[in-house]
């Protein structure tokens, strides 16, 4: 007679269905030790080149926008932590094109939970925290670095801008699945709206033109994630249209951008047409 | 919500419609035609609880979209649809926890664990009771025979013993209503075999709907008592499958060996019909109906043309009275 198989979860608490699903995937993704090795010491070496590309344009122009070297650690460490800890959780996100094409989506459908939260709990990539790492690392030092008068203000504005930007670029990650309903082939134009999204987020937006100041202050605001704290930790003032007294407007941001997603979400999933077959 | 709970009705169609848009490029790049596609078009039906029906047609005919309306996966485009009292898409989450879906080129297994670890993952997801959930997995264990493949990897079982574990997952929460979408498309006869024993068996025990889409009439024959034929999005046939093969008119098909090789065995009386000619006409397939004549009236012709060696007749082909059915509907 075969062993029968264990169900170690206990059945009943809200969370159960979810953690069975990521414990498993954490499982799976450690079971292949070599080629995980090497998937995290690649997500370690982007974060690096990423890295060296601002330390490169740093060291050459010395300040830029009003932020010199030490401030553009700063904003670094603040937009590649959040950007890199939130594909950790939601990056999977962008493949709902495969998974709509596998007929995983489908099979999202006969379980009794809620679509989204399947799909962002499907998956986690451990690997990424790799990349993560870098960012901390590069934060930390940016902290240390920086003249910041650490009273329980600067503390809680990080705890806040750590928080939103991870939900903020969550979010931004949800928005794009939404789109993907639509452009099945679109994995492009969705990508430039993640990794674009964190690109923007990574620059000093003082030398951005009005219109790019609304679109990624308030429209996208990926602004919130690294470059309003910035400047507030500073104490700059900060340039037309982003005063850096509106980093502490993140948690309306965050809950901007979630509207956003969940509205594009629900659209998109309505006009779903199935996986074909 | 009680009162349709205890209706004996499980899936009630009315009605129900689904169109798809399509968009083409023609010629210049920016230029699209809309194309509407009408997948399922004013279906009406109902199936009672405890039934087994077999819902057949071509590809296209809009099989697997009426699956997928039934299932909340498609929102209708119009008319309604209630499964196990529910409306699909807006209380889909109550009805995952009632009907079991099986999609036979799709898995809903975790390709790169062991077989053990979807079944236990499944069982998180619809919150069984740890004692019930053991209970159950050693039963789809036993009768579908799965032990050996427990610990192995979904991605490294063959097609035979993925599909029976794709048939137990979806039953593992036992659901009053299994929805099977070709659950036996590319299995060997055995396999075959086996999984209809495993659904008749569940039925009788259970009391399980059972609702299939198939292109195996063996599937048919063997575990439905109500076939439904869908050509076109609309319904042609709804009825038993005897009846099926009535409506149609039920041609026989006679094969005659011949001693030499022979011309084909055309003109025959009362319009019988060359099927097929092998070894240079030394085996012909002679397909009547036989509401018109009898074999014995054919073989009798046949022997004025040419020495017959043996002979055997062949049932009626499913497959060509549901074609026949698509043909006669256009």
């Amino acid at each position: 007679m075969a062993e029968l198989p264990l169900v170690s979860t206990p059945a009943g608490t809200l969370l159960t269905p979810y953690i069975a699903v990521l414990r498993s995937r954490m499982r799976a993704q450690q079971s292949y030790r070599l080629s995980f090795a090497s998937e995290v010491f690649s997500a370690f070496l982007i974060g690096l080149i990423e890295f060296a590309e601002v330390w490169v344009i740093f060291h050459t122009v010395k300040v830029l926008g009003g932020l010199d070297l030490d401030a553009a650690l700063l904003l670094f460490g603040l937009s590649n932590t959040t950007f890199a800890l939130a594909q950790v959780m939601v990056g999977h996100l962008d493949s709902l094109p495969t998974l709509i094409r596998l007929g995983t989506l489908d099979a999202f459908h006969l379980r009794p939970q809620p679509l989204l939260l399947q799909l962002i709990t499907s998956d986690i990539s451990l690997r990424r925290l790799a990349r993560a790492a870098v960012a901390i690392a590069v934060l930390t030092l940016g902290l240390m670095r920086n003249d910041i008068d650490w009273g329980p203000a600067a503390v809680v504005l990080l705890a806040i801008t750590l928080i939103g930007g991870i939900l903020i670029f969550g979010g931004i990650f949800v928005c794009a699945a939404g789109l993907q309903f639509f452009l099945i082939d679109g994995a492009e134009l969705t990508n430039s709206f993640t990794y674009g999204g964190s690109f923007a987020a990574m620059q000093p937006a003082s030398v951005f033109p009005p219109p790019l100041k609304i679109l990624f202050g308030f429209a996208i605001p990926v602004s919130f994630t690294a470059y309003l704290p910035t400047i507030c930790l500073l104490g700059l003032p900060g340039p037309p249209l982003l005063p850096s007294w509106l980093a502490w407007w993140t948690p309306v941001a965050t809950i901007w951008v979630w509207l956003l997603a969940l509205c594009l979400w629900r659209i998109g999933t309505r006009h779903y047409q199935g996986g074909g077959g | 919500m009680a009162a349709s709970d205890l209706s004996d009705t499980i899936i009630d169609i009315e009605n129900l419609t689904r169109e798809f848009t399509l968009y083409r490029r023609n010629g210049k790049k920016w230029r699209r035609t809309r194309d509407t596609l009408t997948a399922v078009d004013g279906m009406t039906f109902r199936i009672e609880r405890g039934a087994a029906v077999g819902y057949i047609g071509a590809n296209g005919a809009g099989k697997s979209t009426t699956i997928k309306m039934l299932t909340g996966i498609l929102v209708p485009t119009s008319g309604s649809v209630r499964t196990c009292g529910l409306e699909p898409v807006r209380q889909r989450r109550r009805l995952a926890s009632r009907i079991g879906v099986v999609f036979g080129q799709r898995s809903q297994l975790w390709w790169d664990l062991p077989l053990r670890e979807s079944f236990s993952i499944l069982a998180a997801i619809h919150r069984l009771d740890p004692d019930i959930t053991r209970k159950r997995t050693y039963e789809l264990v036993e009768q579908l025979e799965m032990a050996e493949t427990l610990d192995t990897p979904v991605r490294q079982l063959s097609l035979g013993q993925r599909m029976r574990a794709e048939v137990a997952a979806a039953l593992l929460h036992s659901p009053e209503l299994v929805i099977l979408d070709e659950p036996t498309i590319g299995l060997d006869v055995l396999s075959k075999q086996r999984l209809r024993e495993f659904l008749r068996a569940e039925r009788v025990d259970r009391g399980t709907t059972l609702l299939l889409t198939t292109h195996d009439m063996g599937d048919i024959e063997r575990l439905c008592d109500r076939v439904l034929v869908v050509d076109h999005g609309s319904l042609v046939y709804d009825g038993s499958l005897p009846g099926l093969g009535a409506t149609v008119g039920a041609r026989r098909v006679l094969v005659v060996d011949l001693a030499e090789p022979t011309p084909d065995l055309l003109d025959l009386p009362c319009d019988a019909e060359l099927l097929t000619s092998e070894g240079d006409g030394m085996r012909q397939r002679l397909a009547f109906d036989a509401e018109k004549t009898t074999a014995a009236r054919l073989l009798a012709a046949v022997s004025d043309r040419a020495q017959v060696r043996d002979l055997s007749i062949e049932e009626p082909e499913i497959e060509d009275i549901v074609r026949r059915i698509y043909e006669s509907a256009r």
